[in-house]
């Protein structure tokens, strides 16, 4: 599977906006952290934004805040505003093509996809979340052995 | 106030409580099944069967069984967690979690140290709760076929 940069930039900033839920940042602040494209990022904050997933914050100090739910959010859920990770085979008349190999190898991708999107839609912000903590603070410990992580 | 929830083993007369609970999650009635379960993993010799239930007060607000299970499908000794419940009006207070850990340590005394389950697919919160408990796809897939 391949991500699209929309959806990896859209799950970077509502992980990062989500991971504390009185943060406001901009575009730029989200961008310069995690070493994106600036305008790339504008645009999918304005999709984030229509779906409820953030809200802008005008003003001096304004940005984006998360808005959504992290606990019922889940990353297909943001992948979905920018594609429908549904596979194509690059053959001719896609969706209606009677030959009985390209039928079967419709079948293993439509599986591969359902087992892809069945993955990602059980994973909520929480969760993931959750886990970028934890690796987190293995990295920092593996850095400095003697931390101790409570 | 945080309020108290007790895990402990099933008992015989938690049977109806089971039974309430197990039809608010599944919707189905299962005519015998939970009788044969509390035969098997409440009443009998249960060295590697564990079946716990949650209580606040008096009353059951949780359930979660498991077992060791050994060379299915060529599997070394592995812990099986096969059901899991909580009351609908008891949800997000940590009780499923609490109930996973306390069977996690019993399955790892009982000498494993792998946790499985198996969820329907489109049960998204059953499957979101098992992922942020830290559960993850393993190493076997589920296969399966309408037979003609």
């Amino acid at each position: 599977m391949k991500l699209n940069k929309a959806s990896l930039f859209a799950l970077i900033a509502v992980l990062e906006l989500a991971s504390d839920t009185e943060k406001q940042l901009s575009a730029t602040d989200i961008a310069q952290k995690h070493g994106i494209s600036t305008h790339h990022l504008a645009k999918i904050m304005r999709n984030l934004t229509y779906a409820g997933l953030v809200q802008a914050v005008r003003g001096a100090g304004g940005g984006y805040r998360f808005s959504g739910n992290v606990r019922r959010t889940t990353l297909l859920d943001v992948i979905q505003l920018f594609e429908t990770l549904e596979s194509e085979l690059d053959v001719p008349n896609w969706g209606n093509n009677s030959d009985p190999i390209i039928g079967e190898l419709q079948s293993i991708t439509s599986e591969i996809d359902n087992l892809t999107k069945a993955v990602l839609d059980t994973i909520t912000l929480a969760t993931a979340l959750k886990n970028t903590r934890i690796r987190a603070e293995l990295k920092a410990n593996q850095a400095s052995p003697g931390r101790v992580i409570t | 106030m945080k309020e108290q929830i007790s895990i402990r083993n099933a008992i015989a007369s938690d049977l109806d409580a089971v039974v309430s609970l197990g039809q608010v999650a599944s919707q189905d009635r299962k005519p015998g099944f939970w009788s044969n379960v509390f035969d098997h993993y409440v009443l009998r010799d249960k060295n590697d069967r564990f079946f716990l239930v949650a209580e606040s007060g008096n009353r059951i607000v949780g359930f979660i069984i498991g077992e060791v299970r050994a060379w299915e499908f060529g599997s070394p000794p592995c812990g099986w967690v096969f059901a899991l419940a909580v009351s609908p009006e008891k949800r997000q207070l940590g009780i499923g979690q609490q109930m996973f850990e306390e069977i996690s340590q019993c399955l790892k005394q009982a000498g494993v140290t792998t946790v499985r389950t198996m969820v329907d697919r489109d049960d998204k919160l059953l499957l979101s709760f098992f992922r942020g408990l830290g559960l993850c796809s393993g190493k076997y897939l589920e296969l399966e076929k309408q037979i003609d």
